[in-house]
């Protein structure tokens, strides 16, 4: 029997995250780089031993090869303990066939044995994609004192930016009356992060008679919270403040990582206490030379820089040659600039080598029509030859061949 | 593999004198060095490199910041159930014995005594190499030596600090004397610290030397030894800095800026591993400018460097100007400040609109903690 764990922690890791196009091609969402060094699972996964919760199941299902990989044994969050620390909990084969995740509560409820074994109070559910720190001991605190059955954790966003997300409409005590999904018109501005925390038997309750609907799509959003809403189980919004973004959009991505270049973005990396861990590639510091120019950049180690960067997020093992010019954008770890590239606007994604003079991207202002303007994204391990031009929003997949 | 038959110990604490300004607060082998690493990263990246999975760091004073640094010895695969690492620090009885070679290896007689191994590499962190011992040993096994030493080709140090320890080798790399401080060479072929020895015959001749109340490693040892034993040379192939003075200290941290220097130390194939820290990658304010320079993560850079070597979490305010220094780990440099030749230690302070200039042949030291 393994010791009481008073919170396990539940993560959904399984999204195929379409909307990243090339960049998701062979991993799943939350394996995508992030911010020089991290993946995206690195925020959730830090913010969990820094909260000090132990048990992580980690639920995994689209391209998990690299995912698996990264996570290992859990050492770099400290989550590598015989008593909990993290699992992988993929699909499995049961008795009457074999099921795949068909939603977020169906995830939850086929590893109902995991959390079992650990006779919990409560259980954190997150989602691997988005990038934030918060502190969900103080979370799981607010539920106990409330009483709560359900606590889901919100973010103020702007009123105009409220009807992308699902809205919880509270009562003066925080309790929740209502949701909205993705409101035309929003009544208030309470958006939901995408992060629960239930008392387990009531969390259990409803993931069976969940499971026992055939009519139900089997996500917590959709059905399992509205179903506790209708039941009158007491659920309270946990107000969240602090810097927060869903990067599940090619345009999301490319700005959070750019966040990250702004001073004022309430996202401190370099704090002592709460850190970020990732797993660290072994590389040496990175070397800047005479001949580079670099402006509001971030460079991560291994990276060798003798060309121009400015407002760019370099990850490890980076070689930006001569003459070479970056101009916000993210290049992913290994990729090679040639001798006088051009990259601007643009996420390159790893191993990939941009061909001398290729051009990459564009500025806004420098396009006709603004429509046909956005990042360019060029997926990994490909070659872009030399002269050749990859138009903004392009999103390239294969070899282009250099134009002599 | 000739980590299957073979042990190494470090030796961490015999060179402390070289670089007082540096070992105040800990050992010769835990002073930082290259940014981001410590000297035994080197040594200890080495063996593990060439398939060596159990280390003994053998350590007298000062060593908190070396257990820090290599804690369960994780970072370079040394955390294992077979071998690993294994800190040797005095026990009672032999906390005054430390002093030399031989008396510390007679110490730790149990350690070697107990290993299963029958080969025992001995080395120091006096040298920044990436060096494979596997074909060392292999050299060592072929010419049926005794015992093999490195060395190589290089100008004497003539220092103060240290023994320049000169090999008469001929063409079979076989070692027919040693002289200590010969007075006529310019350059020679000079011994580096690392060598392979059986660990029996080792532990015969501690117990000879022990018995003549003999010490030292150079004159009580190697010396004698060329006459008894078969005692081979083995060149250290590419780049090799032999540390034994804070101005060859600067001048290997400077060697870093050459991109053929750091390609010879630093590759995939043999990577330095060093003890991680989860800082975030350095970040360049607007109006940065920084050239010819190596610089760790977590930094903080908005002012101007030139020519130096940057540690993990340095932040430089706007306006500072630093050129051809070292700035090691967590240092703040204040506004308007002006660095040129210095060597600040872990956490410094300094203060906004400072000035503090060394030259080459004498960097000023700025120790640990210090607010300026």
């Amino acid at each position: 029997m393994l010791p009481k764990q008073e919170v396990v922690a539940m993560l959904l890791a399984g999204g195929q995250g379409s909307r990243l196009g090339v960049l998701t091609r062979k991993v799943a969402k939350p394996a995508v780089p992030f911010g020089g060094k991290y993946r995206i699972i690195d925020f959730p996964l830090s913010n969990c031993a820094n909260s000090g919760i132990e048990a992580v199941g980690v639920l995994t299902q689209y391209q998990p090869l690299v995912l698996n990989d990264y996570l290992g044994n859990g050492q770099p969050w400290d989550l590598d303990n015989d008593n909990a620390g993290v699992h992988i909990l993929s699909p499995y084969e049961q008795k009457d066939g074999a099921k795949w995740y068909s939603g977020t509560a169906n995830a939850i409820y086929q590893n109902l044995n995991f959390i079992e074994r650990y006779d919990p109070e409560y259980v954190l559910i997150l989602s691997g994609d988005h990038i934030y720190k918060m502190d969900y001991s103080k979370m799981i605190s607010f539920h106990a004192e409330h009483n709560a059955d359900c606590t889901i954790a919100v973010i103020d966003v702007s009123l105009e930016e409220a009807s992308r997300f699902g809205i919880m409409n509270t009562n003066p005590d925080g309790s929740i009356y209502e949701f909205e999904e993705k409101p035309a018109h929003p009544k208030s501005t309470n958006a939901s992060m995408g992060i629960y925390v239930f008392s387990w038997d009531k969390l259990k309750k409803y993931l069976v008679l969940d499971a026992a609907d055939p009519n139900s799509s089997n996500d917590f959003g959709k059905n399992v919270l509205p179903a506790m809403l209708a039941n009158g189980e007491r659920m309270f919004a946990y107000p969240f403040e602090g810097y927060w973004k869903d990067v599940g959009t090619i345009d999301s991505l490319w700005e959070a990582n750019m966040d990250l270049l702004d001073p004022k973005t309430k996202l401190d990396l370099t704090e002592k206490k709460n850190k970020i861990y990732s797993r660290n590639p072994i590389m040496p510091p990175h070397f800047v030379a005479d001949c580079a120019e670099i402006q509001n950049s971030m460079i991560a180690d291994g990276c060798n820089v003798y060309g121009t960067l400015e407002f760019s997020m370099l990850f490890n093992g980076v070689t930006v040659k001569k003459g070479a010019v970056v101009t916000d954008s993210i290049l992913m770890p290994g990729v090679v600039v040639e001798e006088g590239a051009q990259v601007s606007y643009a996420i390159v994604s790893e191993g990939t080598v941009i061909g001398k003079n290729a051009v990459i991207g564009a500025r806004p202002e420098d396009t006709e029509n603004r429509d046909d303007w956005g990042i360019a994204v060029v997926g990994e391990n490909l070659s872009i030859g030399e002269g050749a031009v990859v138009p903004p929003k392009a999103m390239i997949d294969e070899d282009i061949k250099g134009v002599k | 593999m000739a980590g299957r038959n073979m042990f190494g110990l470090l030796l961490t604490n015999f060179q402390d004198l070289y670089i007082p300004e540096l070992t105040t607060k800990r050992t010769f082998s835990s002073i930082p060095f290259g940014a981001k690493y410590r000297l035994i990263d080197f040594s200890l990246s080495n063996m593990v490199n060439s398939g060596i999975s159990k280390i003994g760091v053998v350590t007298k004073n000062n060593y908190l910041s070396l257990m820090d640094h290599i804690g369960s010895g994780k970072a370079w695969n040394l955390s294992r159930r077979r071998g690993g690492l294994t800190f040797l620090p005095p026990f009672e009885n032999t906390v005054d014995k430390y002093n030399t070679f031989v008396e510390t290896i007679d110490s730790i007689r149990n350690f070697i005594d107990h290993s299963y191994e029958d080969y025992v590499l001995i080395s120091s962190s006096m040298s920044v190499v990436n060096i494979d011992y596997q074909q060392m040993f292999n050299a060592h096994l072929k010419s049926n030596a005794d015992i093999t030493i490195c060395y190589r080709n290089a100008p004497l140090h003539k220092s103060t600090n240290s023994d320049d320890v000169v090999f008469s080798i001929d063409s079979n790399k076989r070692i027919s004397e040693v002289l200590i401080n010969p007075r006529n060479l310019e350059t020679a072929d000079c011994m580096i610290n690392t060598c392979v020895i059986k660990k029996d015959l080792l532990l015969d001749i501690v117990s000879d030397c022990m018995s003549r109340s003999k010490y030292t490693f150079s004159r009580d040892v190697i010396q004698p030894c060329v006459k008894e034993y078969n005692v081979y040379g083995y060149e250290v192939p590419g780049y090799c800095a032999d540390i034994d003075s804070i101005q060859s200290y600067f001048k290997a941290n400077m060697d870093l800026l050459s991109s053929e220097v750091r390609e010879e130390l630093f590759n995939m194939r043999n990577p330095i591993y060093t003890k991680i820290r989860d800082d975030m990658p350095t970040k360049y304010g607007l109006n940065s400018s920084v050239k010819n320079s190596l610089i760790a993560p977590g930094c903080v850079i908005e002012g101007e460097v030139e020519n130096s070597i940057i540690f993990k979490g340095v932040r430089i305010a706007k306006g500072a100007k630093i050129s051809n220094s070292i700035i090691m780990q967590d240092c703040d440099i204040g506004e308007n400040t002006t660095l040129n030749y210095v060597i600040c230690d872990k956490d410094v302070v300094v203060s906004p609109t400072r000035m503090l200039c060394g030259i080459d042949s004498y960097p000023v030291c700025i120790s640990k903690k210090s607010v300026v």
